[in-house]
């Protein structure tokens, strides 16, 4: 290489550099740090995010799912450090503590004593003295109704879902837990003790429901079909449904029947590999806050109860009446958690969910 | 020497302009393929994904019948779908073609393909909400009384049919379009000084000369119509499974990467049979 050459490259590597400095400086200036979050859907109201993005100057990505099984997916096919804040159903803690995804929280920063005694869920959310996340928010998957249209005490006992006497006014939510849980519930067994052997019965069941149903559709389109009056019952449906929809439509309502339902419960916790481990603690905190909480069981996707006692204050008197904050002792008590079956379970009840979808 | 080198010169031009198209084919269709093809000879077993080389996902597609009937639902739809909009895209490129103005023939093909310009998903869901209760046909057919209650269109499998047809006829269209209007008017004429006629000189003449555009778009419905996953997801209420649900569910729910390659790859063979079915019409055209 001439001295010349030397001399030119050179030139043009201070010039490149300057350019560089000039043109890149005011967009690193604007740039903000950026936080991925994978979720259900009630994470993505922008009245929720946007008070933590504005706080911290951070843009929150959200990728929301349905379904442990899906996140879990999408978890896979993700490079280690992709996501920072997992949002996940409360009986599925154990299955990301157990593949090693979610770090340790700083269990003396966060609200503890403030969640609701039955929401700790201790056994699930916490390992050999360490907390892997905490309950953000419950509710109830069980029969959403219009009560315009069905006799309210028809609702109470659940097998008039798979008599004929509502045949195509009903609608299935498309997740195979609850609604499965819930058949269980109904026919009389706990969701804890599920095993393999229970699977002809619930799939008889769940096979006399898909007769009378018009329908199964995820969040979006099941609380779409009892809304515009495609269907008047909704399986697995509950507050989560007709809370929101409640103060336009005051026909619409839910019923934990005779038999129970199931109560499902979300939890929060931070990656492992999160490359921003601090600022997703800092999420988690916002989240679980009385303001954040507030926001969250208001979620314009979907509404359900706080995990949060404290987040009373911030809900009007309207808000706590469609949640049914002061019915939720006897609602807890007549409900059980969804079944957490093992990896061999699972897949058996996933392939009575797909035949009840071709049924 | 200097003959040779020449002569492998002469030989590398043709490769260098084939190139980019077998390196796109390679990279995009052949690689993603074999490893298709192995994957599915994995297993799923509990998280992992075990390279254990079994035949057991394609079996299950035969022991598991929901499996096998979602194939059936997806040939059956399939099917349906084909026909019922060659039945109505032939008379609309026959009127474009032969009764609309040659000036005005290219806007009204435009018109014909409009709706391909807004988004699939929404022309979905928009058609969720024309088939729904309270939509449009079913409050017009209350209106005048055609009917007491609502009809039961949405979340079905007349609704997913109803979704690709509307798709499907503007594609037909074109292709049906694109054969009439090569055609010489002198055989109609020479069908005429033989005495036949109009209808029969469709049916022995026109038709028959019309039929590689015919087929042409067939296969390509057939082709995009069993590989369909948005419009039976949105519009069939899971009322039924065709294979690309069944596919999405192993993949989106299970992360069951071998079983969703088994199938789709078995779907793949029946594109196949059905272009190999197709290929006799479609050659047609070349003679």
């Amino acid at each position: 290489m001439t001295k010349q050459v030397r001399k030119t490259k050179l030139k043009n590597a201070v010039l490149g550099a300057l350019l560089s400095s000039v043109v890149l400086a005011p967009l690193s200036a604007q740039a903000t740090e950026e936080l991925n979050a994978l979720v259900w859907c009630d994470h993505t109201d922008p009245a929720l995010i946007e008070p933590f993005e504005k706080k911290f100057d951070v843009k929150v990505n959200l990728k929301e799912y349905e379904g442990t099984g899906a996140a879990l997916t999408i978890v896979e096919q993700s490079q280690p450090g992709d996501w920072d804040v997992f949002v996940i159903d409360g009986v599925d803690v154990p299955r990301a503590i157990d593949a090693d995804l979610l770090a340790p929280l700083p269990a003396d920063a966060l609200p503890m004593d403030d969640i609701f005694p039955a929401l700790r869920m201790e056994a699930n959310h916490v390992r050999d003295g360490k907390t892997y996340a905490v309950s953000e928010k419950f509710g109830y998957n069980t029969i959403s109704f219009n009560k315009a249209k069905v006799d309210p005490a028809d609702m109470e006992d659940m097998t008039v879902l798979w008599s004929d006497k509502y045949k195509g006014k009903i609608a299935v939510y498309d997740y195979y837990l609850p609604v499965m849980g819930m058949v269980a519930v109904g026919l009389g067994k706990k969701t804890s003790d599920l095993s393999g052997a229970d699977l002809p019965e619930i799939k008889d069941t769940l096979f006399k429901i898909k007769d009378n149903a018009k329908l199964v559709g995820e969040v979006v389109a099941s609380q779409t079909a009892l809304a515009t009056g495609e269907v008047d019952i909704l399986v697995g449906g509950g507050e989560w449904v007709t809370a929101g929809l409640s103060a336009d439509n005051p026909d619409l309502d839910w019923i934990l029947p005779k038999q129970g339902g199931m109560r499902w419960s979300q939890s929060i916790g931070v990656f492992k590999d999160s490359k921003r481990q601090e600022l997703a603690t800092e999420f988690v905190k916002y989240i679980l806050s009385p303001e954040g909480q507030a926001k969250l069981a208001t979620s314009s996707c979907y509404w359900a109860m706080p995990a949060n006692s404290k987040a009373e204050t911030q809900l009007t008197d309207q808000q706590k009446t469609a949640l049914r904050w002061s019915d939720q002792e006897s609602y807890i008590a007549n409900s059980q958690l969804y079944p957490a079956p093992d990896a061999k379970l699972d897949a058996e009840m996933q392939d009575v969910w797909t035949e009840f979808l071709q049924h | 020497m200097a003959a040779a080198t020449k002569r492998k010169r002469i030989d590398l031009g043709p490769w260098a302009f084939v190139a980019p198209a077998l390196l796109w084919t390679a990279a995009f269709f052949v690689a993603p393929f074999i490893v298709m093809v192995v994957v599915s000879l994995w297993e799923r077993v509990g998280t992992d994904l075990v390279a254990s080389w079994t035949f057991a996902n394609y079996l299950k597609f035969f022991e598991r019948g929901h499996f096998f009937q979602a194939m059936v639902n997806s040939l059956e739809v399939t099917a349906i779908v084909t026909v019922t909009s060659i039945v109505l895209a032939y008379p609309f490129a026959w009127i474009i073609a032969e009764k609309v103005p040659a000036r005005w023939q290219r806007l009204a093909l435009v018109l014909a393909i409009l709706p391909f310009w807004t988004s699939y998903v929404v022309r979905s869901y928009s058609w969720l909400l024309v088939l729904a209760n309270n939509g449009i046909i079913n409050q017009a057919l209350l209106g005048i009384g055609v009917v007491d209650e609502p009809l039961d269109l949405a979340n079905s499998r007349t609704a997913t049919v109803i979704g690709f047809v509307h798709f499907f006829v503007m594609l037909l269209t074109l292709t049906i379009y694109a054969n009439l209007v090569q055609l010489s008017p002198n055989y109609r004429k020479a069908a005429a000084d033989l005495g036949a006629g109009p209808l029969r000189t469709f049916w022995h003449v026109v038709l028959p000369l019309t039929l590689p555009g015919i087929m042409v778009g067939a296969f390509l419905t057939f082709v995009l119509c069993i590989g369909d996953y948005i419009t039976p997801q949105v519009l069939g209420g899971n009322n039924e499974l065709l294979m690309p649900q069944v596919i999405m569910l192993q993949i989106g729910r299970r992360a069951d990467f071998p079983t969703a390659s088994a199938l789709a790859i078995l779907l793949m063979i029946v594109v196949t049979i059905a272009y190999l079915g197709f290929a006799r019409w479609i050659r047609l055209e070349r003679a």
